[in-house]
């Protein structure tokens, strides 16, 4: 018997019987547990680079709860690397006004203008069922093209055993249980990981004492595309804070803060929360209440996100709370981390401990996401009277002085980690762009025909600007491609000189396939490069 | 920078009159808001985020 525990907006993946079911454990490469947003993109990503993949999950689509919204830039660059960043883009709401009311008094309003010169703008809000469809749509165009993945709906992982060298499990389905094995298996099940838990691995951190009810409500508003969020809200029973956002399809996110003590059943009933929500839009509104749901948060990680053969991304490795919208953005960078290099120790071409740097990586990004959404919910739900009272204080200040505002906190909105002194890191001998500096992603820039991150398609790249660089095709079997540019003739904006040069008059750059700088120079030689890829897979000196 | 702790205000008096003065009318709320705005108001002024920390230790100290 394979429960449903949500209903699904998209039925993707319906159950069938495959004739391994019948069969003695079939042993797979890679097993990926959780067709989440995480799982799917992981997926994507090694089947694109020829590495066989398996998905379970545990229903047959994607769940109908739309939870993330918010999509950062980082998360649509690398969505457009693994070719759903446009379908994303297209169907998302592009927002930049944001309104911050305290009682009935605007403090202050922000725009965060789109920086020039980038393929993808800051974030779009998009209910997550899109996002995950996007990614399957794509998979879907994958596996035409040759990619050797597999997804199996109502696969529902009950036990798993571990190997050393490989892990066996349990799964059951509709035509009842069997066996698999895998030689690598990925756990993206989410934040209560069953996987977690059936390895007793514990997961710490911090529980906050509070419930927000989210109405996600269908309507023909006048309200403009802006995010409005209040403390204190003016409108009855509406709690302490609360939350107006757009997506696509005329629905909007109401979110409001209700407090620890509350009765759950109580609150969700329909009448109640139309109550609330008549309060806010005013008495007449016309709209269909879409999604609603309760939700309490915490902030914690796993210690580490590798145990042997199993690695944990998403969710299941480290959970936030929602202001910044950094859960699923996060995850995305997981995936975008681990996949190039579980690709390369399967083709035998990095040692395995390649993959104790994406562990290490991407706790380091778990760690500032917790900071970040922790300090945010300390401003949102002030945890004593004085936090309160100097909360407020910052509120009444913000509307008057522009010195205050930077301290007012709703939630800093995901953007993507540096791996600073990370040990992949090689050498950063260029007197370049802080933003550029190794352990960065790749900022965007346009050329003349495209964009530069256009040219970094998933494997290791050199990027010379304004020199030579040695064209290797390869170092040791791992991949390698040249772009060559001249900021006279393929950067008419300035941006690539701004971003990439600064005071240089020419740079060489490695870029791992995760679109991160792995070294920067101002010239480089052929063992510069090979040393600096080394490195760069977990075999440097 | 450092944080100045040897006396730094003029007319001391006239100050602590005015600081006081401010507070007249207030009730305990009404002081704590302002207590927290001016707090606020006086570390934007001085901005320098290791000033302010040996500030946040000079006053965490006291006599026993
Ligand atoms: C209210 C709310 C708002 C949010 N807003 C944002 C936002 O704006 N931006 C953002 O980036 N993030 C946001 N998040 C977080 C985001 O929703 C999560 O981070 C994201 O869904 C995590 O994806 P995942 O793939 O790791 O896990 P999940 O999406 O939880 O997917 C796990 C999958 O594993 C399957 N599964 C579980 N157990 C098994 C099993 N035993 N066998 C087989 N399959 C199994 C599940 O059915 C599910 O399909 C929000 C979250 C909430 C609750």
């Amino acid at each position: 018997m394979v429960d449903v525990r949500y209903d699904i907006a998209f039925k993707l993946y319906p159950y069938k019987k495959v004739p391994a079911q019948d069969r003695p454990a079939e042993r797979h490469p890679v097993v990926i547990v959780g067709g989440g947003p995480i799982g799917m993109a992981t997926a994507l990503d090694l089947g694109r680079k020829g590495t066989s993949v398996l998905v379970l999950d545990d229903h047959e689509g994607v769940g109908q709860g739309s939870r993330a919204i918010c999509f950062a830039k980082r998360t649509l660059e690398i969505a457009d690397r693994l070719g759903a960043g446009h379908a994303m883009l297209d169907k998302g709401v592009v927002w930049n006004v944001g309104k911050v009311f305290h009682g009935e008094k605007r403090v202050f309003e922000f725009n965060l203008q789109p920086q020039a010169g980038h393929q993808f703008p800051a974030f779009i809000n998009l209910q997550q069922p899109y996002f995950e469809k996007f990614l399957v749509d794509e998979i879907r165009v994958a596996q035409a093209e040759g990619a050797p993945i597999e997804i199996r709906g109502q696969n529902l992982v009950t036990a798993m055993s571990d190997h050393g060298d490989h892990v066996a499990l349990d799964i059951d389905t509709p035509d009842g249980a069997y066996q698999l094995e895998a030689d690598w298996l990925i756990a993206c099940d989410g934040a209560r990981s069953p996987l977690r838990d059936m390895m007793g691995l514990s997961f710490d951190g911090r529980v906050f004492e509070d419930n927000f009810l989210i109405a996600d409500v269908k309507m023909k508003a006048a309200f403009p595309t802006e995010r409005w969020f209040w403390f204190e809200p003016p409108f009855k029973n509406s709690g302490q804070s609360a939350l107006l956002h757009k997506q696509p399809d005329d629905v909007w996110r109401i979110d409001f803060q209700l407090g620890w003590d509350i009765d759950r059943k109580a609150e969700l009933d329909p009448e109640k929360i139309r109550s609330r929500v008549d309060a806010m839009l005013g008495e007449g509104a016309e709209y269909e209440l879409e999604w609603t749901s309760i939700y309490t948060f915490q902030c914690r990680r796993m210690q580490k996100f590798r145990h042997g053969s199993v690695l944990f991304a998403g969710d299941s490795a480290h959970q936030v709370s929602p202001f910044g919208a950094r859960g699923a953005n996060s995850g995305v960078q997981d995936a975008d981390n681990l996949a190039w290099k579980l690709d390369l120790v399967i083709k035998g071409l990095a040692p395995e401990s390649l993959l104790d740097s994406y562990s290490e990586e991407r706790a380091h990004g778990a760690d500032e996401n917790i900071l970040n959404s922790t300090r945010a919910t300390d401003f949102l739900t002030p945890k004593s009277e004085t936090s309160q009272i100097f909360r407020n204080a910052v509120l009444d200040l913000a509307g008057e002085h522009a010195f205050a505002r930077p301290l007012v906190n709703s939630g800093r909105l995901s953007v993507p980690c540096v791996y600073d002194d990370m040990p992949l890191n090689g050498t950063d001998s260029l007197d370049g762009p802080e933003i550029t500096r190794v352990g960065a992603s790749c900022v965007d820039a346009p050329l003349d025909q495209g964009f530069l991150l256009n040219h970094l398609s998933g494997q290791f790249t050199v990027i010379a600007i304004n020199t030579q660089a040695p064209d290797l095709q390869d170092v040791d079997g791992v991949a390698l491609s040249l772009v060559s540019l001249d900021t006279k003739q393929h950067d008419p904006s300035g941006a690539l000189q701004q971003r990439y040069l600064g005071e240089e008059t020419q740079a060489v750059y490695l870029i791992r396939p995760d679109q991160h700088v792995a070294a920067r120079w101002p010239s480089a030689e052929e063992a510069d490069v090979r040393a600096a890829v080394l490195k760069a897979i977990g075999r440097g000196a | 920078m450092n944080l100045n702790l040897e006396a730094n205000i003029v007319d001391p008096d006239g100050f602590y009159d005015e600081l006081l003065e401010a507070h007249q009318h207030l009730d305990k709320a009404e002081s704590d808001a302002f207590n927290a705005r001016l707090i606020l108001v006086l570390c934007n002024h001085i901005g320098d985020r290791e000033v302010l920390a040996e500030a946040l230790a000079a006053a965490a100290q006291r006599d026993a």
